[in-house]
C-alpha cells in the first residue's frame, strides 16, 4: 500500500499544469487490467482526472520515457519518480541523453511495488480486478465468488524485497518524506549460482534462458538501453531473431544486453519486471555490478551525476581476468 | 574404425604492435606451435568487442585468446588497460553461465617474446584439447 494517493499527485500536477510551470505530465495510466499499469503523457488536468492512475502497480520506471518526450514537448515535463527512478535518471544525465531544465522532477515515496505474478501465485489466474485497502490488496477473480484478500507485503516484487535505496538521487520538488539508502540482501542469490558447480549454474541457465521468446522487451524497457540503433537490429548479427532449433541466440542476446549496460546499470529491475516469461534476468545484471564492486571498488550507477562507469575507467594495477578466477569458486 | 583425432580450433586475438609481431618473432625463430590457432590481427586488443568472443564461440571455436601488449605498453597508451577490465567482467560471466574457464584467456605478449607466444599457444591449446569440443557456446546453424 502506498503511504501517497492519486489524489496528492493530481493536485500537484494540476497546480504545475496551472501556473505554467511545467507544459505536460508523465505518469502511469490504466491498461486493460488494474495491473497493467503502463506509462502515459498527459497534458490537461481533464485528461488526468480522468486517467491519471497512481497504485501498487506503478513500477514503471519513468526516467526512459524522458530521452523521447523532451524532443517531442515543448516547454518542461513533470515528471513522478520513485526512488530507484531517480538512479536512472541521474545516470541518463550523465550520458547526456536530455536537457535537465526540460525535466521537472517530483520525487515520490514509495513502499515497494506489487508483482502480479506473486498474486496470481496465490489467488490463481483469471484476475478481475486488484484494489488497495489498508495493508491489503483485494483481488477479485472470475471464478471466485468472493474477493481473495492477501497482504501487500506478501507479492512485493523481488526487487522491492530487495530494495537498495528509498533516497531520492534528484529531485525538483519532493511529496511526502524522503528515506535511506537501505543495505539489501540483493547479491545473496548471485552468490547462490556462483557456489553451484559450473554444470548446474549451466542448467540452471539453459533453463531459464531457453524461454526467452526474444521479445526484446528487456532492452526496450531499460534506462540504459537507450541507443537509436542497436546491434541486435542489425539481421546480419546472426542473432536478430529467435532462432527455430538453437539455444545460442539467446545466450548471445542476453550476455550481451548485460554486458552493454554493465557499468551503467543502476539495477532498477525493469527487465526482470517486463519479461513476459520471468526469466530472472537481473541476475546477469547483478552479476555484473558484483564484479565490478568486488573488483574496482563499490560503484552505484546513478548515485551522483557526471561520475565515470568503470568500463570506461581504469587503473594501473587492475586485476588480470586470470586472477579473477583465482578468487574461488568452483570450476568444470 | 579408424577414430579422427580430435583438433580444437582455437582464435587468437592478437594486437598487431606487440603480440602479431610476437608470432612472427616465433615464427622467426623456429618455434613451433599447433597449427590449430588461427591468428586474427586487431590494431589493438581493445578493439576485441566481447561480442567478437562469442561470434567465435558460435561459428565454432573451442577457445579463444586475446593477447596485447603489456600493461604500460599500449601503441595507444591506455587501450589494454579497458581491455583488462572488459574481458575479466566478460570471462567472468561466462563462467557465470557455466562456461568452461579455459576456454577464455587474456595474454600480455610483447613484440620480443616469441618464446612465451608459443608458450602461451602450446599451453592453451594442451587445456582446450583437455577440454573437448565446445558444446555450450555452439551455434548448430554455423554447423557444417
Amino acid at each position: 500500500m502506498q503511504k501517497i494517493t492519486r489524489d496528492q499527485l493530481i493536485e500537484k500536477a494540476a497546480s504545475l499544469l496551472g501556473n505554467g510551470t511545467v507544459s505536460c505530465v508523465l505518469g502511469w495510466e490504466k491498461g486493460e487490467f488494474d495491473y497493467d499499469v503502463t506509462p502515459a503523457l498527459f497534458e490537461t488536468e481533464s485528461e488526468l482526472r480522468e486517467k491519471f492512475v497512481f497504485g501498487d502497480f506503478c513500477g514503471a520506471n519513468l526516467s526512459k520515457y524522458l530521452v523521447s518526450k523532451t524532443r517531442k514537448c515543448e516547454g518542461r515535463i513533470l515528471v513522478f519518480l520513485k526512488p530507484c527512478d531517480t538512479y536512472s535518471f541521474n545516470q541518463l544525465l550523465t550520458e547526456h541523453r536530455f536537457d535537465r531544465e526540460k525535466a521537472y522532477v517530483v520525487g515520490i515515496p514509495c513502499e515497494g511495488m506489487a508483482d502480479i505474478e506473486r498474486v496470481k501465485e496465490l489467488c490463481g489466474d483469471g484476475i478481475s480486478s486488484v484494489t488497495a485497502d489498508g495493508d491489503e490488496l483485494v483481488v477479485t477473480t472470475l471464478y471466485d465468488d468472493e474477493p481473495v484478500r492477501v497482504k501487500a507485503e506478501s507479492v512485493l516484487a523481488e526487487r522491492c524485497v530487495n530494495c537498495k535505496s528509498k533516497k531520492h538521487v534528484a529531485y525538483d520538488e519532493l511529496i511526502g518524506e524522503d528515506g535511506e539508502v537501505l543495505s539489501s540482501a540483493r547479491f545473496d542469490e548471485v552468490a547462490r549460482l556462483e557456489a553451484m558447480t559450473p554444470d548446474e549454474r549451466f542448467a540452471f541457465w539453459q533453463n531459464e534462458l531457453s524461454k526467452c521468446i526474444r521479445c526484446n522487451a528487456c532492452r526496450n524497457v531499460c534506462p540504459a538501453c537507450t541507443c537509436e540503433r542497436c546491434v541486435f537490429d542489425n539481421p546480419s548479427s546472426g542473432v536478430e531473431n529467435k532462432a527455430a532449433a538453437n539455444s545460442f541466440e539467446e545466450k548471445m542476446f542476453h550476455i550481451i544486453r548485460a554486458f552493454h549496460v554493465a557499468g551503467r546499470c543502476t539495477d532498477c529491475g525493469e527487465c526482470s519486471r517486463v519479461c513476459p516469461q520471468n526469466i530472472p534476468l537481473h541476475l546477469l545484471n547483478r552479476k555484473f555490478i558484483k564484479d565490478i564492486d568486488d573488483f574496482y571498488g563499490e560503484y552505484q550507477a546513478g548515485a551522483e551525476v557526471g561520475s565515470r562507469a568503470p568500463l570506461v575507467n581504469y587503473t594501473f594495477d587492475d586485476l588480470e581476468p586470470g586472477e579473477v578466477f583465482e578468487r574461488g569458486g568452483q570450476d568444470a | 574404425m579408424q577414430v579422427k583425432e580430435y583438433k580444437p580450433l582455437i582464435v587468437a586475438f592478437c594486437c598487431n604492435w606487440c603480440s602479431y609481431a610476437g608470432a612472427d618473432l616465433a615464427g622467426n625463430n623456429r618455434l613451433s606451435y599447433p597449427a590449430d590457432v588461427k591468428i586474427i590481427r586487431v590494431p589493438c586488443s581493445c578493439r576485441v568487442n566481447p561480442m567478437f568472443v562469442l561470434r567465435a564461440f558460435q561459428r565454432g571455436a573451442d577457445g579463444v585468446i586475446i593477447c596485447g601488449c603489456h600493461p604500460g605498453d599500449c601503441h595507444y597508451t591506455s587501450g589494454n588497460y579497458y581491455t583488462r577490465r572488459r574481458m575479466a567482467l566478460l570471462f567472468s560471466m561466462l563462467d557465470y553461465l557455466g562456461i568452461e574457464r579455459d576456454r577464455t584467456r587474456l595474454e600480455w605478449v610483447s613484440a620480443a617474446e616469441g618464446a612465451k607466444f608459443a608458450a602461451t599457444m602450446n599451453d592453451f591449446v594442451e587445456k582446450v584439447t583437455a577440454l573437448g569440443e565446445n558444446k555450450r557456446l555452439e551455434d548448430l546453424r554455423c554447423k557444417k
